[in-house]
């Protein structure tokens, strides 16, 4: 067989896979556009990230208020179900890779090189079931299905406009915090640049418990907002256990709180400014049987927070966000020793101090297309310990991407994502110490039925 | 050359002209704002046009499921208005329509678009139909002050709502199950059910008892609610609007709140 015969078939088999990628779409059906029939651009900028008029029906409750939304108007074959998942291909390369001299023989010593990787994949598949389970109940339950697992991502019921009012909105169990901007709807999927580094950062050296405001969170939240959605605040009290069940830390409590308020600025479209803060402890040291720590003993706790501002601004087609965000913890956090040996703290270890932000920006001019550019960077101002490097931990990340949605409907959204993203973390190389940076390369299809 | 010259002047602005009869046409006019039809259209595109199809005829790719049908824009008729029956709406009567929603369809309300984009996407629709280019609205209706709720006048609008035949479309009980129900069709030949005033404190064109007391002046054009206008004098429909609010009386304070929600509206 020539070349050029194996290429037309390569050619052949492409197209056949796309056609055959397409043609389950036609028979799917979203949850929500199903329900009301509205597309998903009513909803989204550019989906999965809302728009103001999807974020009022989120916060409403997945209710559009049109006297249609309680599920005895629905049809009995309604079921308020959706799927996500995402094939595609790429390809991670890292700079300062530790590796063994002699593969398989790790006492043959290690150097650092770079590594390389790529080929087609699929980031698991989301269930999401939500809407509303009487006239101002909603719901929300998303199973994440992994490579080799199943995990419960988020889970809750909420009682809406309680006492009749849209300011009071209670909800309970696992969800993901009122975030500036949100995560779980990034439109950036790569390994990379997909999470926001300043939701996760914690400090080299750090056994802070919690993880960051990027992870859904286990409590109970109060909400509301003005009929516009103009004016929105969010207060919630979550267990420090990092949104994992069975209690793994102890039973301290960490609160967050978000505000924002929204304007119209003519000429240019909606802005939004807003505050935020997560206020919490956590434990530095378990009780331990056999040496081991008991899940849910943890104790000698210590206080950590993050604090900080953003804003949402629109320019007619191009939209930014801007954020900005202080963190502190504790200097036994900091340094991952237990509160009960101070002697073991370093000479000199104070808390741990930084700063970061990001500007993500959009440029959406049909929503069928959306270009997307980030950048976010992370600034150590304080080191834990005074003996290490000075910028130990600092972050730069670029990203640049777009989506293309070939099909929009209300049975159906399919996006084809291509991004790039490199990120310098200062000072980490495993074994020179010097910066360490990765790049990724993503292309693939987003789609949800 | 000079005749050459005077007719290129005159040509010029004539297109000048035109240019801006047919730009007013597709503005909209909300107070201070004014409306940008080519905006709109991008919005209409974002937010409309699986309803009310890409040539605002409602044959959009979801209007199969809905009920009651999407607004056809290309006949400009339009159920909630300021304006009598049969004449255009005022733009701010879009403009209200699209912030409020129409209450028990498919129609949301829209307030959380910005002002401005509202407009948009009034001077949009009216591109639909040329009867907006050809014609102007009409004038809006009068509405008298209300007077007091009463015994008396609850009773006098019961009979009003008997002698009437408002019941042969709402029920004798308001519930939209009159005996007229199964020969109901809107002015595109679609089956129309008639609203029930017992599901709560929320109408059509609004929840008060101006909003109510308007829709009785000027009917909901494209449906079978005709206009009182002629029918009842003023004080006859306030004793109507008394009466019909009595129909949803029967459930509790918390059971009006729930249904009166006001979630986006």
């Amino acid at each position: 067989m020539g070349i050029g015969t194996m290429k037309k078939m390569a050619m052949q088999c492409l197209i056949l896979a796309t056609l055959c990628a397409y043609a389950p779409l036609a028979h799917g059906i979203p949850a929500f556009a199903r329900k009301y029939g509205l597309p998903c651009s009513a909803c989204h900028e550019a989906w999965p990230m809302l728009n103001n008029f999807g974020q009022t029906f989120k916060d409403n409750g997945y209710q559009l208020g049109n006297g249609r939304d309680a599920p005895i108007y629905q049809d009995p074959s309604y079921w308020p179900i959706m799927f996500r998942t995402t094939p595609l291909w790429h390809r991670e390369s890292n700079n300062r890779q530790a590796i063994d001299v002699v593969p398989g023989n790790a006492a043959s010593g290690q150097f650092e090189s770079v590594v390389t990787t790529s080929g087609f994949d699929l980031q698991g598949v989301d269930v999401i079931t939500a809407g509303t389970l009487y006239k101002n109940i909603s719901f929300f339950i998303q199973p994440f299905i992994g490579n080799n697992s199943i995990a419960v991502s988020q889970a809750w019921a909420r009682l809406d406009n309680l006492a009749g009012s849209h300011w009071l909105n209670l909800k309970l169990g696992k969800f993901e915090l009122d975030e500036p901007i949100s995560q779980e709807r990034s439109l950036i999927l790569n390994n990379t640049g997909g999470a926001y580094q300043n939701y996760f950062f914690t400090p080299p050296g750090d056994n802070n418990f919690f993880a960051g405001i990027g992870f859904p969170q286990l409590g109970v939240e109060l909400l509301g907002h003005s009929d516009n959605d103009n004016t929105r605040y969010s207060v919630a009290v979550v267990s420090d256990s990092n949104g994992s069940t069975g209690l793994p830390s102890n039973q301290a409590y960490d609160v967050y709180a978000n505000f924002n308020q929204s304007f119209e600025a003519p000429w240019f479209g909606r802005q939004q400014v807003g505050v935020y803060g997560y206020f919490g402890e956590s434990p530095t040291y378990f009780q331990t049987s056999g040496g081991n720590p008991i899940p849910g003993t943890g104790t000698g706790n210590r206080s950590f927070y993050r604090l900080g501002a953003y804003g949402h601004w629109y320019v007619n087609k191009f939209d930014f966000y801007t954020f900005y965000l202080h963190g502190y913890d504790n200097v036994f956090l900091g340094n991952s020793v237990p509160s009960n040996q101070p002697a073991r703290l370093p000479v000199g270890a104070v808390a741990p101090v930084w700063n970061g932000g990001f500007v993500e920006g959009h440029y959406n001019p049909t929503p069928r297309w959306i270009a997307i550019g980030k950048y976010e960077l992370n600034r150590m101002s304080r080191e834990a310990n005074p003996n290490i490097r000075g910028n130990l931990g600092n972050l730069d990340t670029w990203t640049v991407g777009y989506r293309w949605y070939p099909i929009m409907s209300p049975r159906a959204g399919l996006a084809w994502t291509q991004e790039y993203s490199r990120i310098i973390n200062a000072g980490t190389a495993p074994l020179s110490g010097k910066d360490d940076i990765r790049n990724s390369f993503l292309m693939g299809f987003d789609f949800d039925f | 050359m000079r005749r050459t010259i005077k007719a290129t002047r005159a040509a010029v602005i004539l297109i000048c002209m035109s240019w801006c009869i047919t730009s007013a046409a597709q503005d909209s006019h909300i107070g201070k704002l004014v409306g940008n039809a080519k905006r709109g259209k991008a919005l209409y595109v974002r937010y409309c046009v699986f309803c009310h199809g890409p040539d605002g005829d409602g044959r959009g790719e979801s209007a199969p499921y809905l009920v009651p049908k999407p607004r056809d824009f290309t006949k400009a008729v339009f159920k909630c208005r300021s304006t009598a029956s049969g004449s255009l709406p005022l733009d701010s009567d879009l403009y209200d329509t699209i912030t409020r929603g129409i209450h028990a369809s498919g129609m949301p309300s829209w307030k959380p678009l910005l002002r401005q984009e509202r407009a948009d996407l009034v001077a949009y629709i009216k591109t639909f139909s040329s009867a907006f280019q050809e014609e102007k609205p009409g004038e809006p209706v009068p509405i008298p002050p209300e007077p007091p709720n009463s015994a008396e006048s609850v009773k006098r609008g019961a009979e009003l709502f008997q002698s009437m035949n408002c019941w042969s479309c709402h029920g004798k009980d308001g519930r939209g199950h009159g005996p007229s129900v199964a020969s109901l069709t809107d002015n595109q030949g679609n089956p129309i059910t008639p609203f029930d005033f017992t599901g709560g404190t929320r109408f059509k064109c609004g929840e008060t008892n101006r909003d109510m007391f308007r829709d009785l002046l000027t009917g909901l054009d494209g449906t079978p609610m005709p206009s009182f206008a002629a029918a009842m004098n003023p004080d006859q429909r306030w004793d109507v609007i008394h009466y019909i609010r009595t129909l949803s009386s029967s459930k509790t304070r918390s059971e009006e709140k729930n249904d009166s929600i006001r979630t986006i509206n």
